[in-house]
């Protein structure tokens, strides 16, 4: 398993056939007081290499994307259906044991916060040999040691940092041996969910220039889950807006900074600030609806600015425009 | 008339140890000044460990300075006593950064509005409590009726932040001190707790103190700026000239990490100097000499602010050839 994903070995012999692919991707939590749909029929694919930021207000359901794209959802929550196909592997119907050796290997996930879920008591050495035992633990220990230091020196950590906790680690640092962790086997794709929101602005930089780095390295795709549109802008190839668990707009990041299409990303993007809108404070009106009580049709209409009568009775299809640029909105359904 | 608030000459030391006594200088001779008549908002900026929680602390009362003194109206705050004590926690409050530490999870969060209503006697009836939470909740933005009766651990972080900013908003302070309110919040909903601390200062008139390691929108919502860097004043003055023209080498390259929401705008020109690890020892000098582009002999000798405009003005020995101001006239730089 492990020697497989060594790079010498993986030299990419099918060319532009996308590394993952997400197709209609459903996800509902039974709570006790009904069923909430976190993900409702979200489809994407993505290329080797590329960059996808997974933007949306809390709830709009982007950790959750990431914790069913791992197989990750615990109960209440569960996978209604869909498939998640990673380098040619369908991993929602894999078996466990075989789902467990995909993560790390296929596809790695670094949580929210990663950086205060290290062990504590644990040296930084110890924590990321784990990972690679869990895989295959035949590799002899030094060579593991190696995997491991050259994953540190990868994030631009001193190889000291193997032997060291947690606690004498900065902020900036642990996040990085997270993100060492994340690389150790060399995954297709790399999940990394609000990798920089504790971190100040020049530490942010620091981490973002690294995942970059390794992913460049590796060949890896990325998905970039956040809020912060900024880093967004500065930092992936494509943006996914999701709202109340439905993609209601896909597309490069030029065209959604300069041309979005949905009035929700309109509102997103023009809530923005910037050096040239002093002082205008232009949030979205409104606030998101719980996923309880979702109003009929399109969820956004209560707040959209273009509401016409189709939109609260009838969910509006997918259209894709020019560009590849998706989008789920009535104004556009004619357009196609 | 005696200035709301002022920092003399304030110095914080945190130390250790029983025999080695090492300290660590959170801040350094920092004096500062909010006048009465003109409620402002001033922004402290800085990345983490550069003093702005120490101030913030040191503002509310809860640690005394080593050196220095701080007077609310004219009195010493460590020394309140009695009412006059009871006035100024009333009149002095705080949002924290973390949504997640405030809150008792035994209690719902009622009990978080309820206490200062009843602390403060600010309601004669349960019915007017009950109007006061409520209405203080529904102007940051959310309904009373999802909210009152739940636990914090049902809440998200968004949520929590405004219950907590709807707290301070019940007891109608004069002086605010947002220690990074929007760092854990949506942006989406960024917008709109920005746009409510503004109020807050426009028809309440109450001071902020903003402290923030996010300069965007530090831009947006403050009139004034001081840049912290390891306790230290690295730049100070109007918000426009240091955003928009920086001129200490810190200042530029904090906000040449800024991401900006604007796809023409790449960030990262300047190189990040030295990683963390290199910055532990202490000097006597300019805080920044180990990371400077510039550094020169001179800078281990501790810079004074040298006055470059009206209303701005950089601790550097770049700017050696201008004025040097003294560091108790700071606030005549900050334009109310």
């Amino acid at each position: 398993m492990f020697s497989q994903s060594h790079p010498s070995l993986t030299k990419s012999t099918m060319p532009m056939k996308p590394v993952l692919e997400v197709i209609n991707l459903q996800v509902t939590y039974y709570t006790d007081s009904g069923r909430a749909r976190a993900l409702d029929g979200v489809s994407f694919n993505l290329n080797a290499g590329e960059k996808l930021g997974l933007v949306g207000e809390s709830g709009s359901g982007k950790s959750t994307m990431a914790l069913a794209m791992t197989r990750m959802i615990k109960p209440p929550g569960r996978i209604e259906g869909g498939q998640v196909i990673v380098d040619g592997t369908e991993l929602i119907s894999l078996p466990a044991d075989q789902m467990q050796k995909a993560r790390l290997s296929k596809i790695a996930y670094i949580p929210q916060g990663a950086m205060n879920s290290l062990n504590p008591i644990m040296r930084i050495g110890a924590q990321m040999m784990d990972a690679i035992r869990a895989h295959d633990n035949k590799i002899p220990k030094s060579e593991m040691q190696e995997y491991c230091l050259n994953a540190l020196e990868s994030v631009d950590l001193k190889r000291e940092v193997f032997r060291m906790y947690a606690h004498e680690l900065s902020g900036g640092m642990k996040q990085r041996v997270c993100i060492a962790i994340g690389i150790l086997l060399r995954p297709k794709v790399i999940i990394a969910d609000e990798p920089t929101s504790a971190l100040d602005v020049v530490t942010q930089r620091q981490v973002m220039e690294t995942i970059d780095r390794v992913q460049k390295d590796i060949g890896a795709a990325v998905i970039l889950i956040g809020h912060d549109m900024g880093l967004m802008a500065q930092f992936v190839d494509k943006v996914a807006v999701l709202y109340t668990g439905r993609l209601m707009e896909l597309s490069t990041v030029e065209d959604m900074f300069t041309d979005p299409k949905h009035p929700y990303a309109q509102a997103l993007i023009s809530s923005l600030p910037n050096l040239d809108n002093k002082g205008v404070f232009q949030g979205i009106p409104g606030i998101a609806p719980a996923l309880l009580r979702l109003p009929g049709g399109c969820t956004f209409h209560p707040r959209c600015t273009q509401v016409m009568d189709e939109c609260k009775v009838r969910r509006p299809a997918t259209s894709t425009l020019a560009n590849n640029h998706v989008v789920e909105c009535h104004l556009y359904s004619d357009k196609v | 008339m005696t200035e709301l608030l002022e920092f003399r000459n304030v110095t914080k030391t945190y130390s250790r140890g029983m025999f080695t006594r090492t300290s660590n200088t959170a801040l350094h001779s920092v004096s500062l000044k909010l006048t009465q008549e003109e409620p402002t908002i001033v922004a402290v900026a800085g990345e983490s460990g550069s003093g702005k929680t120490t101030m913030a602390m040191l503002l509310l009362g809860f640690i005394p300075p080593t050196t220095g003194e701080i007077l609310y109206k004219g009195q010493n705050i460590n020394q309140l006593q009695g009412d006059e004590r009871m006035t100024f926690r009333r009149e002095v409050q705080a949002v924290f950064q973390d949504p997640f530490a405030v809150f008792n999870p035994f209690y719902t969060v009622d009990h978080l509005l309820s206490v200062p209503i009843k602390r403060f006697k600010l309601a004669k009836s349960k019915q007017e409590a009950r109007s006061k939470m409520e209405e203080s909740l529904a102007a940051v933005g959310l309904r009373p009726e999802d909210i009152l009766g739940r636990f914090p651990h049902q809440l998200s972080g968004g949520q929590r932040q405004r219950i907590n900013v709807a707290r301070a908003l019940l007891l109608k302070p004069r002086l605010l001190v947002a220690d990074e309110p929007v760092s854990m919040v949506d942006a989406s909903l960024r917008a709109t707790i920005l746009e409510t601390l503004s109020n807050l200062q426009k028809t309440h008139g109450v001071s902020i103190l903003y402290i923030t390691h996010d300069l965007t929108t530090a831009y947006h919502i403050a009139k004034s700026i001081v840049v912290l860097y390891r306790g230290s004043i690295m730049e100070a003055g109007d918000v426009d000239a240091v955003i928009k023209n920086p001129q200490h080498p810190y200042t530029q390259l904090l906000i040449d990490s800024i991401p900006w929401p604007d796809i023409k705008r790449r960030w990262g020109e300047t190189a990040i100097q030295a990683r963390e690890q290199e910055l532990a020892q202490f000097h006597n000098g300019c805080r920044f000499i180990a990371r400077c582009p510039f550094a020169m002999e001179q800078c281990t000798t501790e810079p004074p602010l040298f006055r470059l405009q009206e209303h701005q003005a950089a601790s550097c020995y770049l700017y050696e050839q201008n004025p040097v101001i003294d560091p108790d006239k700071l606030s005549e730089l900050l334009p109310t």
